[in-house]
């Protein structure tokens, strides 16, 4: 290195922190790979292989969001797309008995992903900002729509399905079982994963960040923003076509759901309630997405309802998501004041625990009378049973929902006090919060 | 030699309203130009027409003798010009390293390249370090953009507008906002970073103008009413009855 | 054939002053608050099963007048405790806020009345035939909305045109930002401007409701389209809106009643490609491709004119 980088430029990571950089990933790879070891169950396999999908889709989607500044609605395309050629090529290869095993087939679906995204991008990425996001839904609804007009390449209503075992085997893996879906998926999560955090580190991956922050500054050192965003948008597709294809690879069918505005919400809700502001975001809200999903829809009937409040407050109170949420608390613990807040956060969890309960008490009873009005009102929500008609349990929800409100907007102010404190402490120890 | 920068008979109007009439302006190579005029002349305007931010209406823009009017900015900054802005336009979440790094990134010839580490891209990060040290922010390096203060940011400023390399620099108000201490180290780092090369610079502080320009240009109600080297302007009647005043020496 | 122009074009016109009834609130509240909303079409959808209820209560008349009202006190409670809060995490938290918002109401309504339509019937007085064209007879009800709209277009151009609050959100169209540094208090005339957006779009629904199908999906019908009517007229240019609305209006009316397709006009493909997607694009008709028409349409404008027809503002 050159005398001035020496003296002035970041110092090149020591050898220590790049072993602990290669070792997490032959950590995460060792988990994925014993994880089925831990968890036996069926269930868990088909669940671990959703949540990769929605990893490897919300990551894709955040090349976008959070790395270029475009806000999609209607990412689910390409993901779709993906999904489509893969079924028909399985169908093909299959047909024809050609020399391609199932591993491959997921880099079709990336490669349908990119083609498409390659030739819809120009002019999507024309504009940015709230057009952007305008054209994105339009160019979603159209497609959405063409679905049911070309039925020999969609199926319809139906979709196309496809058996997945009627490939060429390698290794004698058929597929047929949910475990191996699961390596298989946990095999491509991982390569994507790291794909993509290696894209980050690329001078294209920089001036992305670039175009976020300033798109008019970035063509006075130039760069054409329009040709940033392109890059950006043919990623973004790939990622997602290699997603959709592993879903339908997963489900073995593929129907213009999978194209549709909720797909597209869906892995919306993912990369924000993660955290669109770091990398590990889109991976974290994707687990918990796909974990909320599944899990809530046992517990209550209007899960969705609550999954969109949930949003709601992501994005009123915690614009970082949940990785925000804790890398906030970073500069604290490194100056060590994180222990000044934490009696604030115990004290406030109650009053806002009984007002989160007051409201799902409310929700559940009025679903009780607006859904299903003729049933027994002695209901469960959330495994907790109680009756629906009880003028007590009406005057509960009304004191738990407003008197938690109350207590609870006192509790969070002491906590934002807390916070000021040990901020500017932390700021005097020199440590930047 | 062709002239570094030259307007010929450039008009810009907005509607029915004319911002600038029948501008003529030539710039030599290596020479350092100062464009002064009271507030509203249009000389925002007509950084905005050489970098490309806008069209003339009509006349010719020319870069090294060459047309550049109708341009988009980015192939004008190709060429050699580069410009900073009078209010601060940086990259407000990324650290200042990061800044000077994309600034210095297309002149290195990487383009749009996805498929090689930037940490990795020596010539990449001896470029940015030296901005770097030329700007005095080394001890700020880590620091993002948008937390720097007035003077720290102003200086970032001049240096993302350097740090490609330009041979012509086009500076919009360097020292507005300053204190006088502040104002005197960047005009140092001015004259620093632009040795050899072509400067055009709008500035309101006469002391920075006359201690800094080879030439002066006067622009008032967007037409040039003046231009020649400091004591000529300083001596011209026009001038003085338009924008100067009457100083006392 | 000439009965058949007639009615569409009626038809057309009537569903392009509806689509303007919601696209000019869109519009303003885009212009002045800088968000788009997406609930827009959620506040149309609320406007309409409000009316419903009422009116199962009250009547159709009570609901006409209640519906909005509720509708767009609800709006401008949303900007005064949520939108204004979500204001200074940016402009994406902005717009996913009324998102998410969106996607609420939808749950709500589809828990209070459930996912199927909801009988939603023309008031008796209104239920009788207006004219006869030709053999075709015209409902007196759709009279009643293309009157209603053009009363309320005629309002909204005059309180713009000749009262002090309308000079104000002509200029915070173009200028928002200089609004507040003339004094005026900004949070009274955001929440007003909201308020009566949505209850703009929440008349359209009251109106449509009985007409068109009041079911839980309608806001997510009808809210894509709405966005192509604001891109394709220009963000942030009400007159744009208003030609874009009428535009689409016609253009899918006619398309649905067209049943002509490359097959009729050229033949049809040989068998080799009968069951290929070639077939389906052959043989498809206008009146089934007339859905995606608007989008269409959208495509074609970003292509050649990307700020729309008459767009002055950029994002």
């Amino acid at each position: 290195m050159s005398e001035i980088s020496a003296s002035a430029a970041p110092p090149p990571p020591a050898a220590a922190e790049r072993l602990r950089f290669y070792a997490s990933w032959l950590v995460a790879a060792i988990v994925l790979l014993l994880l089925p070891n831990i968890f036996t169950s069926g269930g868990s396999m088909t669940t671990f292989s959703l949540m990769g999908i929605s990893i490897i889709f919300s990551l894709s989607y955040n090349i976008l969001l959070g790395q270029t500044g475009m806000l999609s609605f209607g990412h689910a395309v390409y993901y779709g797309l993906g999904g489509f050629l893969a079924i028909h090529s399985m169908n093909i290869i299959g047909a024809h008995k050609l020399p391609i095993p199932l591993p491959i087939v997921p880099l079709i679906g990336g490669l349908s992903g990119l083609f498409f995204a390659a030739l819809l991008g120009w002019v999507s990425t024309q504009r940015s900002g709230t057009a952007f996001a305008m054209i994105s839904l339009g160019l979603a609804e159209l497609i959405a729509s063409s679905a049911l007009i070309l039925r020999s390449f969609f199926g319809g209503e139906a979709g196309v399905s496809t058996n997945r075992t009627k490939l060429l085997k390698l290794f004698d893996w058929s597929f047929g079982s949910q475990i191996q879906i699961y390596y298989l998926v946990a095999a491509w999560t991982l390569i994507a994963v790291i794909a993509m955090y290696a894209l980050t580190r690329t001078p294209l991956g920089r001036m992305c960040n670039a175009v976020r922050d300033n798109p008019e500054r970035v063509q006075f050192v130039g760069y054409n923003p329009h040709v940033v965003r392109y890059l950006a948008f043919c990623f973004a597709g790939f990622f997602a076509g290699l997603a959709g294809a592993l879903a339908a690879i997963n489900f073995e069918i593929a129907n213009s759901a999978y194209l549709g505005a909720e797909q597209s919400g869906t892995v919306l809700f993912a990369a924000y309630i993660g955290g669109i502001g770091f990398f590990i975001g889109p991976i974290v809200g994707a687990i918990f997405v796909t974990f909320l999903s599944l899990g809530l829809s046992d517990l209550t009937q209007v899960w969705q309802l609550y999954f969109g409040l949930i949003f709601i407050a992501v994005v009123m109170f915690a614009p970082g998501g949940l990785t925000g949420l804790l890398m906030m608390h970073r500069p604290l613990v490194k100056a060590g004041t994180l222990p000044k807040v934490i009696p604030g956060y115990l004290i406030a969890l109650v009053p806002t625990l009984a007002m989160i309960a007051g409201l799902v008490l409310s929700i559940e009873t009025i679903v009780h009378y607006t859904v299903n009005p003729g049933d027994d009102p002695h209901i469960k929500a959330f495994g907790v049973g109680f009756d629906a008609a009880s003028p007590f349990i009406w005057a509960l929800a009304a004191v738990l929902l407003i008197g938690g409100f109350l207590v609870a907007r006192k509790t969070w102010s002491w906590v934002g006090h807390a916070w000021d404190e040990a901020a500017t402490m932390a700021r005097e120890k020199g440590i930047a919060a | 030699m062709s002239a570094a920068i030259e307007l010929r008979a450039v008009e810009k109007s907005f509607g029915q309203v004319a911002i600038l009439r029948n501008i003529n302006l030539s710039v030599a190579q290596g020479e350092r130009h100062a464009l002064i005029g009271p507030n509203g002349a249009g000389k925002s305007t007509t950084f905005n027409l050489i970098s490309g931010y806008m069209k003339p209406t009509s006349g010719h823009v020319l870069l090294r003798g060459q047309e550049i009017a109708g341009l988009p900015p980015y192939q004008i900054n190709r060429r050699g010009l580069s410009r900073s802005f009078q209010v601060t336009n940086v990259f407000t979440h990324m650290s200042v390293w990061e800044n000077l790094r994309c600034a210095v990134l297309w002149s290195t010839g990487q383009r749009y390249a996805f498929w090689m580490n930037i940490d990795n891209l020596p010539e990449v990060r001896d470029r940015t370090a030296q901005i770097l040290t030329d700007i005095n922010l080394t001890a700020r390096r880590d620091v993002p953009a948008g937390l720097l203060t007035y003077a720290e940011q102003r200086a970032l400023e001049i240096g993302i507008t350097v740090a490609g390399g330009a041979d012509v620099i086009l500076l919009d108000e360097p020292t507005a906002g300053m204190s006088h201490a502040e104002t005197e180290r960047a005009v140092a780092l001015i004259r620093r970073l632009t040795e050899g090369r072509t400067l055009l610079i709008v500035e309101h502080d006469m002391s920075v103008v006359f201690g800094l320009a080879d030439r002066i240009s006067v622009l008032v109600y967007g037409q040039i009413i003046a231009s020649g080297t400091p004591e000529e302007i300083r001596g011209d009647p026009k001038v003085r009855e338009a924008y100067l005043g009457e100083e006392v020496a | 054939m000439l009965e058949l122009i007639v009615i569409s074009t009626l038809n057309g016109v009537l569903f392009g002053m509806l689509l303007f009834l919601m696209a000019s609130g869109l519009t303003v509240i885009f212009s002045m608050l800088g968000v788009l909303n997406f609930a827009h079409a959620s506040f149309y959808m609320l406007g309409a099963f409000f009316g419903f209820q009422i009116s199962q209560w009250f009547g159709f008349w009570p609901a006409l007048l209640i519906a909005p009202l509720l509708a767009g006190a609800i709006g401008a409670g949303v900007e005064r405790y949520g939108l204004r809060r979500v204001h200074r995490n940016g402009h994406v938290a902005e717009l996913l806020f009324t998102f998410g918002l969106a996607f609420v109401i939808e749950e709500i309504v589809q828990i209070i009345w459930g996912k199927s339509p909801v009988d939603f019937r023309v008031p008796a007085l209104l239920d009788f035939s207006a004219f006869t064209i030709f053999s075709t007879s015209y409902p007196a009800y759709k009279m009643f909305m293309l009157l209603i709209s053009v009363a309320i277009f005629v309002g909204l151009l005059l309180v713009l045109k000749k009262t002090r609050i309308g000079l104000i959100v002509q200029a915070a169209l173009t200028h928002p930002h200089m609004v507040g540094h003339l004094g005026h208090n900004v949070g009274r005339i955001f929440m007003l401007v909201f308020g009566v957006g949505t209850a703009l779009a929440a008349v359209a629904g009251v109106i449509a409701g009985p007409a068109l199908v009041t079911q839980s999906n309608m806001a997510g019908l009808l809210g894509p389209i709405l966005f192509v009517v604001v891109v394709v007229g220009g963000l942030g240019s009400l007159p744009g809106a208003f030609v874009a609305s009428l535009l689409i209006g016609l253009l899918q009316t006619f398309a649905v009643s067209m049943s002509g397709s490359l097959s009729g006009a050229f033949g049809p493909l040989s068998p080799a490609y009968a069951s290929t997607w070639l077939a389906d694009i052959w043989g498809v008709t206008i009146a089934q491709i007339a859905p995606i028409m608007p989008y269409l349409l959208m495509v074609l404008i970003l292509i050649f004119r990307p700020m729309g027809l008459l767009g002055t503002r950029d994002t």
